[in-house]
């Protein structure tokens, strides 16, 4: 009994230190993942005069670019043996602070640097956009509604409007199933789709991931969310955004608006090893009709005909 | 002898006996450092919201308005607080009468079929990973709470009903220890004096052991309060009290888990998600002290 008071007074007083250390703790921005740090710095040997390839890359970030990245790092490393490529989840904003702060080589993304980071540190990150990803409004398949405007949309997600039959369907509550306020999926769509940020209502779900967003949107009577083209299928229905169909061709010739490039940012320019491999994520390997971009669902840049800068301003190539 | 001789041939045992202390002190420091470099690691990113941010304690721990991105941002926890307790006592409030008759009933009733079938059942139960249970919670119990109750099906007693399915072998098997622990004497006394079973178990046997029972009962709750995937997936996740126990909420756990990865570190709402880690630190030293507070009632 003793002994456990005595624990628990080590802990409160170790509490009181922390405390007292506070003042001059450094503000610490370049966050302290340890083990990534070795990774990282390890890249920087290797590549001599050979011209071979060699050296270690770490790429870490967004979960929607993860897939993509991963498949063809594998692919890359194949063909160089002498590469390995690491990567990470955690989510954009892991991705951008690791990336800033030098603990990974590569930092995936979904958004904009600058929407996330200072400009300081944005300024410091070289942008390299391998991907496009859109995104349709998907409803759970009994509701009749096939087409929402963008006011009609915002009104959905501010909550004032919240029955289908307001809207045409049937008389049945809605129920959003949003991601969190913090995920780079819904900055996205609030961007492009409702131009404009929403708060969490009351009784609306929060979801991280896209098969949860789905399982929920497919049983759920009455539910709304959205989620990336390539995980639209015959359990939810996707709605038209201002009559215009979510198809990859029509994000292609700019005419819908909802989606946004995935970002592979790095720290200055990129060493040899690391522009090595973002050259070969851009490559018809990778970018062609059978690459992995097309097979895992997401757009090739290069089939984009028109190019969107990080204010939204929209220009043909 | 031995120790006389400078020249002399140190023997094995003292060169064992050494070996040991040395890979047992290293071990030990290893993890005291550890443990304290990780506390002092949360508490001080967690206080950097109030000296850094200036962000008031009131406001964490009294405002419902969680708005990390609103103008101006607002950080209230309390629809957190209030999630992750309500759900880890319910989850208790459920686990413990089956988990302590489970151990009544492997202990006292049936103790050979107990201990052979029960037991390894229930701790097999301790070994399912909690993406698991979060999985089947959501394909199977929030679409039950959907169809039956009015709501959404997610909420507090989805959470509540796959946390209490995860602590159970906690309980149960602390319950079985405690009651196998007891000295039969007492028991063979109380049927000696004329008791009937019921009357034996209900009279002597539970309240010898409460205290152990509700160790178990508190080790329970202090890993429902921990727990973040299960909870995240069948909770809801919506920054709000709840109107029912079938409405979208939050827990702690489950909006550091959807935030963390998405924040920046340094920015103000990644500090107070390390604040919100910070609470949980101490609530389970609350947890751990109550634990050892019981433990030496136990003994007495």
């Amino acid at each position: 009994m003793k002994k456990s008071m005595l624990l628990v007074l080590t802990l409160m007083l170790s509490f009181a230190l922390a405390a007292c250390g506070q003042n001059n703790a450094a503000p610490n921005t370049a966050g302290t993942n340890g083990s990534t740090t070795d990774e990282a710095s390890a890249s920087n040997g290797g590549n001599a005069a050979t011209s071979e390839l060699s050296g270690s890359i770490l790429a870490v970030g967004s979960s929607a670019l993860q897939p993509l990245v991963d498949q063809a790092s594998k692919k890359f490393m194949d063909q160089n043996p002498n590469v390995s490529i690491q990567v990470q989840g955690g989510g954009s904003g892991t991705g951008l602070t690791q990336v800033s702060g030098g603990q990974a080589d590569i930092g995936n993304s979904d958004v904009f640097a600058e929407e996330k980071l200072d400009a300081a540190q944005a300024s410091e990150l070289v942008d390299h956009q391998v991907a496009v990803v859109a995104m349709a409004a998907v409803v759970n398949p009994d509701i009749t509604v096939d087409n929402l405007t963008k006011d009609q949309l915002v009104q959905i997600f501010t909550g004032k409007i919240t029955n289908w039959k307001d809207l045409g369907g049937p008389d049945q509550a809605i129920q959003i199933v949003n991601r969190p306020s913090s995920s780079g999926t819904r900055a996205t769509f609030e961007k492009y789709a409702l131009g404009t940020k929403t708060e969490d209502l009351q009784g609306s779900i929060q979801e991280d991931s896209s098969g949860t967003v789905k399982k929920l949107v497919s049983e759920t009577p009455g539910a709304i969310g959205y989620l990336a083209l390539s995980y639209l299928d015959d359990t939810v229905k996707a709605v038209k955004y201002e009559g215009v169909d979510a198809t990859e061709e029509n994000v292609a010739n700019g005419t819908y608006p909802v989606w946004a490039y995935e970002h592979m940012y790095t720290k200055g320019e990129p060493n040899e090893v690391v522009k090595a491999f973002l050259d070969y994520m851009v490559s018809p390997d990778v970018q062609g009709d059978n690459g992995d971009v097309v097979e895992l669902g997401y757009i090739p840049t290069s089939k984009m005909q028109v190019v969107r800068d990080v204010d939204g301003n929209i220009t043909k190539k | 002898m031995a120790q006389s001789g400078g020249r002399k041939k140190i023997q094995p045992h003292i060169v064992e006996e050494w070996t040991g202390k040395i890979y047992a002190s290293f071990c030990i420091v290893l993890l005291v450092v550890t443990i304290f470099s990780m506390v002092y690691y949360v508490a001080t990113k967690g206080l950097s919201t109030f000296v850094q941010d200036g962000i008031s304690l009131g406001e964490i721990f009294g405002s419902t308005n969680w708005k990390p991105d609103g103008e101006p941002p607002m950080f209230g926890a309390l629809p957190f607080i209030l999630g992750s307790f309500s759900t880890s006592i319910l989850a208790a409030l459920i686990a413990a009468p089956l988990g302590i008759c489970a151990a009544l009933f492997m202990v006292e009733i049936m103790p050979k079929f107990g201990k052979k079938y029960l037991q390894p059942v229930i701790e097999l139960l301790a070994g399912i990973p909690s993406v698991v249970y979060g999985f089947v919670g959501l394909s199977i119990i929030v679409p039950f709470y959907r169809d039956i109750f009015p709501g959404q099906g997610l909420g507090i007693l989805a959470g509540a009903t796959v946390l209490s399915i995860m602590i159970l072998p906690t309980i149960t098997s602390i319950a079985t220890d405690a009651l196998s622990a007891l000295p039969p004497g007492l028991k063979e006394g109380s049927y000696a004096l004329g008791a009937t079973r019921w009357q034996t178990l209900s009279r002597t046997v539970l309240p010898t052991t409460m205290p152990s029972l509700l160790t178990g009962v508190v080790l329970g709750m202090a890993r429902a309060f921990g727990e973040a995937l299960a909870v995240q997936m069948v909770i809801g996740n919506a920054p709000h009290i709840p109107r029912s126990l079938f409405e979208s909420t939050s827990t702690l756990t489950s909006v550091i888990t959807l935030s963390m990865g998405n924040t920046v570190m340094g920015t103000t709402q990644n500090n107070v998600l390390w604040t919100l880690a910070l609470i949980l630190m101490l609530m389970t030293f609350v947890f751990v002290f109550i634990v050892r507070w019981l433990e030496g009632r136990a003994k007495r």
